[in-house]
C-alpha cells in the first residue's frame, strides 16, 4: 500500500459514486437525455491519467465522465452539465458526451476523435513540446475505418500519441465475437505501433504500464497502444443491457477495481475515504441541482 | 499574360505560409515538382518545406488531423484534390469540425480552411465533375465561401481572400474553387471592356467582410432582370449578359456573393427591388439546392415581391462523361439567355 494507491482508490470511488448517482437520479427525472457510465472501468481512467504530464492532452469519447474526473475536472460542473445547468462545463450545450475542459476534449461519434488526436499530437510535436496526446477508444470503435487512416498517419509521422483501448468486450449490446475479426493488437502491429495488452482491473498494474508507455511516447516521439481488457458493470447507456444478471454479478465479484484495491488498503482508510467521497458527491449534486438552468447567453471569454 | 485565378490562389497560399509559421498546408500530391493536381500548391513545398505535408489518400483522417491541429493552435489549410471527395470528410465536417466551438460554449476556436475545386465541363464523369457544396450549405458553424474573379477598384483578389481567411479565421471555412475558373484571368477594369464591377459586403461574422460583387453593362439603361450566381458561373452569366445586351437589348445586373453559408440576401434584394425579375444560376443540381434557398429568402422579403423567378441549374442526374451529354446536363450560357428572355417577355 502506498499513498498513491490511496489517491487512486479515492479517485476511482469518486467516479463510481458519481455515476451511480447519475443512474439513480435518471430514474427520478433529475437528468434527461442520455448518458454512458464506466462502472467497473474506473481503474483505466485513474491508472492511465495519473501517469500523465500535467500539460498532456486527452481526447475521449461518449463514456467520458471517468476521464474527466480522473483528470481533475470539477464534479459539480459535470453534474450541472448533465442536468442542463448554466454552470455546466459547457453551459449545458454538450451534455454527457460533448465536453471540453483545459486539455480534455470529448465527442460522441465513434472513430472521428482518433485523427483529431493525431492532429493534436502533430501540433504538440511541431511546437517542440515534451507533451503527448492520449486518446481513449473502445472495442466498438474498431468498426470505424477512419481510425486505421489515423493509425497509419500516427506511425508514418511518428506522433507522440498514446491510444488507450478500453476493451469491455461489448459494443452497446453487440459482443466482441460478433464484431471483431482477428485481434486488436494485430491491428496496431500492422502499422508498426507497439501495443501492450493487459487483462486486469488492478489500478496499480495499469498505472505501471501507462507510466512505461508514456516514457516511450515522450522519449521516442512515437505512438504506442495500450489495450486494457476490462469489464463494464452497467448498461451501455441507461437501460439497454441484454446480459443476464448472473453474468454481471460474476463480473462484479471478480473484476471490481475498488474491491481489488480495498484488499490492500487499511479498513479505516477505506472507511474514511468512503465517507469523504460520499459527502463530496452529495454536496456537488445538491449544488448543481440548485444552479440556474442553461440559457443561450454567450459566454464572454 | 494576365494573372489568372490559379496564379492568385497560388500567391495567396505562399503569402499565408510566409506570414505565419503556424500555417500548415496538407493534402494529397501537393509537393513539388507535381504541385497538386491543379497546380494551386506549386512552389509551396520548395519555399516552405517544413510547412507543407503530403498525406496518404485518407480524406476522412486528413480532415480530423486538420481539426486537431486547429484546436491546438495551428492554422491548417487542406487541399482536397476533387470537390467530389468532400463526401469522405462529411463526419468530420458535420459532427466534429463545425460543432466544437459552439458545443464547447465558445471556449475553443477551429481556425482551418479546407479548399477544393468543384465543377464539370472537362469530361471527368460522374465522380470527378460534381458541384457538391450544396451538401454543406446550412451546416451550423461551417462557413462556405466561393472564390470570385471579378474585381472592383479596391477588391481583394481570390488569393487575397484565401490568405486572409487562412491567417485570420477563427471558424472552419470550406473554400470552394472551380476547375475552369482556375484558368480564367482576373477581371478588373482593364479586362472588362463592356462591364463595370461594384462591390458591397456581407457582414459575415464579427464584422469580417465578405464581398458581394455586382456586374452591370457599362452605360446601359436601367436593368430589367437580376441574375445571381457565384464562382465560375459568374463567368457564364457575364457571357449571357453580353449576348442579351447586344443581340436582344435586354440589360441585366449580376449579383455574386462570396459567402454562401451562412448568408445574407440584402445586396440581392436591392437589385430585385429594381428589376422585379430574378434568375438564379448554379452548376449543382437544382433540387433542394442553393438556388432554392436564395429564392425562399427573397420570397420572405414581403416588401419587394418578385414578378418572375427562374432557376437555372444542372439536371438532377449524375454528370455524364461524354462531352455532348455533359453539355446537355450542365447549365450553359444559352440556358441563362433563354431564362432571362422568358422572364422579360422577349422569348420567341
Amino acid at each position: 500500500m502506498t499513498d498513491s494507491e490511496l489517491t487512486y482508490y479515492r479517485n476511482m470511488l469518486r467516479i463510481r459514486r458519481f455515476e451511480e448517482t447519475i443512474l439513480e437520479q435518471f430514474k427520478r427525472g433529475v437528468f434527461a437525455g442520455t448518458t454512458h457510465t464506466s462502472l467497473g472501468q474506473e481503474a483505466n481512467a485513474v491508472g492511465v491519467i495519473s501517469q500523465m504530464l500535467p500539460e498532456n492532452v486527452i481526447v475521449t469519447n461518449h463514456r467520458c465522465h471517468g476521464h474527466f474526473l480522473a483528470y481533475g475536472g470539477d464534479m459539480r460542473s459535470l453534474f450541472a452539465e448533465l442536468m442542463g445547468r448554466s454552470t455546466g462545463i459547457c453551459a449545458g450545450r454538450g451534455g454527457s458526451q460533448h465536453i471540453h475542459w483545459r486539455n480534455l476534449y470529448s465527442n460522441g461519434v465513434q472513430g472521428g476523435i482518433v485523427p483529431i488526436a493525431a492532429g493534436m499530437a502533430l501540433a504538440e510535436k511541431r511546437k517542440g513540446k515534451d507533451t503527448s496526446v492520449t486518446v481513449f477508444i473502445g472495442d466498438g470503435t474498431f468498426g470505424q475505418g477512419v481510425i486505421y487512416e489515423a493509425f497509419n498517419m500516427s506511425s508514418l509521422w511518428q506522433l507522440p500519441l498514446l491510444i488507450v483501448v478500453e476493451n469491455n468486450h461489448i459494443a452497446q449490446t453487440t459482443p466482441e465475437e460478433s464484431a471483431i475479426a482477428g485481434d486488436l493488437a494485430g491491428r496496431f502491429e500492422a502499422f508498426k505501433i507497439p501495443a501492450v495488452e493487459l487483462d486486469t482491473s488492478d489500478v496499480v498494474e495499469i498505472a505501471g504500464e501507462a507510466s512505461q508507455l508514456y516514457a516511450e511516447v515522450h522519449e521516442e516521439k512515437s505512438p504506442r497502444a495500450l489495450i486494457l481488457n476490462t469489464v463494464r458493470f452497467g448498461p451501455h447507456s441507461k437501460g439497454d443491457d441484454t446480459r443476464s444478471e448472473e453474468e454481471i454479478e460474476a463480473l462484479r465479484s471478480q473484476r471490481d477495481p475498488l474491491k481489488i484495491s480495498e484488499a490492500r488498503l487499511p479498513a479505516h482508510a477505506v472507511r474514511q475515504i468512503t465517507q469523504e467521497v460520499e459527502g463530496e458527491v452529495g454536496q456537488a449534486f445538491e449544488l448543481a441541482l440548485a444552479d440556474a438552468p442553461a440559457s443561450f447567453e454567450e459566454k464572454t471569454a | 499574360m494576365s494573372r489568372t485565378v490559379l496564379d492568385s490562389l497560388n500567391t495567396g497560399l505562399l503569402t499565408a505560409l510566409g506570414t505565419n509559421a503556424d500555417v500548415l498546408l496538407l493534402g494529397e500530391d501537393i509537393l513539388d515538382p507535381y504541385g497538386g493536381a491543379f497546380k494551386v500548391t506549386k512552389g509551396c513545398s520548395t519555399k516552405y518545406p517544413e510547412q507543407v505535408i503530403t498525406t496518404p489518400i485518407s480524406e476522412a483522417a486528413l480532415a480530423g488531423v486538420a481539426a486537431g491541429l486547429a484546436l491546438r493552435g495551428m492554422r491548417p489549410v487542406v487541399e482536397v484534390m476533387f470537390g467530389d471527395f468532400l463526401t469522405l470528410m462529411t463526419d468530420q465536417l458535420v459532427n466534429h469540425i463545425s460543432k466544437f466551438r459552439w458545443m464547447y460554449n465558445n471556449t475553443v476556436s477551429v481556425p482551418l480552411v479546407i479548399r477544393t475545386p468543384m465543377g464539370g465541363r472537362r469530361g471527368y464523369g460522374p465522380t470527378h465533375s460534381q458541384t457538391l457544396e450544396k451538401l454543406f450549405l446550412g451546416v451550423p458553424g461551417l462557413k462556405v465561401v466561393a472564390a470570385n474573379h471579378f474585381l472592383a477598384k479596391e477588391s481583394e483578389e481570390p488569393g487575397d481572400m484565401l490568405s486572409r481567411l487562412i491567417l485570420e479565421t477563427e471558424e472552419p471555412v470550406l473554400f470552394i474553387e472551380n476547375k475552369l475558373q482556375y484558368l480564367l484571368p482576373l477581371k478588373g477594369e482593364m479586362q472588362l471592356q463592356d462591364f463595370e464591377v461594384q462591390e458591397t459586403f456581407d457582414k459575415g461574422d464579427n464584422g469580417r467582410r465578405f464581398p458581394v460583387r455586382m456586374l452591370g453593362v457599362k452605360g446601359a439603361p436601367k436593368p430589367v432582370c437580376t441574375l445571381t450566381a457565384y464562382g465560375y458561373m459568374g463567368e457564364l452569366c457575364m457571357q449571357a449578359m453580353s449576348k442579351l445586351a447586344f443581340e436582344y437589348e435586354i440589360f441585366c445586373r449580376l449579383v455574386m456573393p462570396t459567402l454562401l453559408s451562412p448568408f445574407e440576401v440584402d445586396g440581392l434584394i436591392a437589385s430585385v427591388k429594381e428589376t422585379g425579375n430574378l434568375v438564379i444560376i448554379e452548376e449543382g443540381t437544382g433540387t433542394l439546392g442553393w438556388g432554392a434557398e436564395v429564392a425562399a429568402r427573397c420570397a420572405e422579403h414581403h416588401m419587394h415581391p418578385i414578378k418572375g423567378l427562374i432557376r437555372v441549374a444542372a439536371k438532377d442526374t449524375p454528370v455524364p462523361a461524354a462531352a455532348n451529354l455533359e453539355t446537355a446536363t450542365l447549365p450553359q450560357v444559352d440556358d441563362i439567355v433563354d431564362a432571362v428572355r422568358k422572364l422579360t417577355g422577349s422569348h420567341d
